[in-house]
């Protein structure tokens, strides 16, 4: 993060020159060159230079929740939909309570939707898991899908701009790094409102100074008194998010 | 070298230098439910390009288990011309389609993605010649918008010889010429950082030297072309701030 400069690069262009650099992700070398292989934001730490794509279909790796839906049932898992390249899938053995491997719909069945960990990622195909807290079979509330690429803009630092949603709305979010976001609240008109303000955050995506633009917002469209209180709260950490 | 007076062909129709290509207009984001999308227009011709994928190939039999697969589709909409055109494939629209592949396979890198495909559709709304080329273009930078990983990036001229004058980007009433030896078009793909041929065509008859020329000409012209190219893709954050 010693490098605050953005800057944009194309495929086939030079980002530096020099032996010492070490060619990461979307990146590679040719001779003293390195050269972008994908549209995107170049990022340089210590040597390793690598480009954070900002357009393009999610690809997962390992550690991301996810949230997809049930697409296919086979004798020993679940094969679920994220929007991704390919379809993951979910063993019976990461399942966190026992389930009967002949009824494997009883647990969760087509068209169900779930929060996921990504567990493994392989060419062929990539494992999921949902041993741990915070993952699980959803029920309620909706579903909204935002671009990928801007999912990082709605968590903001630390999930600082989740913590000012869920102050002001009083909804459930949870953010699935694959675009697919999950709001549950005690209304539907509370949700809407959710939906409507992660919305806003995905248009401005690119401007600076992102969390009291959305605290502006909030405000103005004028919830309870009593939350609008809370969210006042919170600023102080969104402002260093700049 | 004044050989060229000779020519039929003295001076162009919409008043440019031989070496000179049309006004050029790009546009980025043209289809938003695409991965990638752009709109690419020279003169009167407009080609668009949406990118969607990459994405489980279906049927089966047809995945490579060691690479994902690029498919283009290319077509020009009914209106696109005075004479309406029939909708659906064609045998010129299944060619430029092949051609069009061929040109872009040679740029991306699908690798990554073993049992994929990756569609570009190329629409041509308007024509005024050139089309291909116009596609081409676009659908490099819908590709790079999508982003597919490149090597490179790629960018399409044609260049024509209108009687025995080489002229770069030439318009649809340059193609009908017939006086002398008529008109020849050559369109071609310049990749942009080993500035390789990665489509060369040819439709009439040109000696070999003047081919050699006509390639130079339009590496020239294909300079220009990459630099809009790239200031588009460039400006991606500038334009959303504008809205």
């Amino acid at each position: 993060m010693d490098k605050e400069e953005r800057q944009i690069v194309i495929p086939g262009e030079t980002i530096v020159k020099g032996k010492e650099f070490l060619p990461g992700d979307n990146v590679y070398r040719e001779g003293e060159e390195v050269i972008a292989k994908r549209f995107g934001v170049v990022e340089i730490s210590e040597k390793h230079v690598r480009i954070i794509p900002i357009s393009g279909v999610y690809y997962p790796r390992r550690g991301n929740t996810i949230i997809g839906t049930v697409v296919d049932i086979t004798f020993n898992g679940w094969l679920i939909d994220f929007g991704g390249v390919q379809n993951a899938f979910l063993p019976v053995a990461e399942v966190p309570r026992y389930v009967n491997k002949n009824e494997l719909r009883e647990y969760l069945d087509f068209g169900e939707s779930v929060i996921v960990k990504v567990w493994d990622v392989k060419s062929r195909g990539i494992d999921v898991s949902m041993k741990m807290r915070g993952y699980g079979k959803l029920s309620g509330g909706m579903i909204i899908s935002v671009n990928p690429n801007k999912v990082p803009r709605i968590i903001g630092k630390e999930g600082s701009m989740v913590k000012l949603i869920k102050n002001a709305t009083r909804c459930e979010i949870t953010v699935g790094q694959n675009g697919k976001v999950w709001i549950s609240g005690g209304s539907i008109e509370e949700e809407m409102v959710t939906k409507k303000i992660i919305e806003f955050i995905v248009e401005n995506a690119t401007i600076n100074g992102l969390t009291e633009k959305v605290d502006k917002y909030i405000k103005s469209l004028k919830l309870n008194n009593d939350v609008e209180i809370i969210a006042e709260d919170t600023d102080k950490e969104g402002e260093q998010d700049g | 070298m004044v050989k060229k007076i000779e020519s039929l062909y003295t001076k162009r129709n919409d008043g440019r230098a031989f070496d000179e290509i049309r006004p050029i207009k790009v546009e980025l984001g043209v289809i938003p439910s695409a991965e990638g999308s752009a709109m690419f227009q020279t003169g009167d011709t407009r080609a668009i390009a949406a990118v969607r994928g990459p994405r489980t190939f279906h049927p089966q039999h047809m995945q490579n288990p060691e690479t994902g697969i690029l498919r283009v589709n290319y077509g020009m909409m009914p209106f696109s011309v005075w004479e309406r055109i029939r909708p659906g494939p064609s045998r010129r629209s299944e060619e430029i389609s092949k051609v069009s592949e061929w040109a872009l396979s040679s740029v991306i890198d699908l690798s990554g993605f073993p049992n994929t495909v990756v569609d570009v559709f190329v629409q041509i709304p308007q024509a005024d010649a050139g089309t291909r080329v116009a596609g081409l273009n676009a659908a490099a930078i819908a590709l790079a918008h999508a982003g597919i990983p490149m090597k490179e990036m790629l960018s399409a001229i044609a260049v024509g010889k209108i009687d025995k004058t080489l002229v770069v980007d030439i318009n649809k009433e340059e193609e009908d010429f017939k006086e002398g030896e008529g008109s020849t078009d050559i369109p071609m793909a310049i990749t942009s950082r080993k500035k390789d041929i990665a489509l060369l065509q040819l439709d009439g008859k040109i000696s070999p030297d003047k081919l050699k020329e006509a390639i130079k000409m339009g590496k020239k012209a294909c300079e220009k072309i990459l630099e809009l190219q790239v200031k588009v893709l460039k400006e991606i954050n500038n334009k959303v701030e504008n809205e």
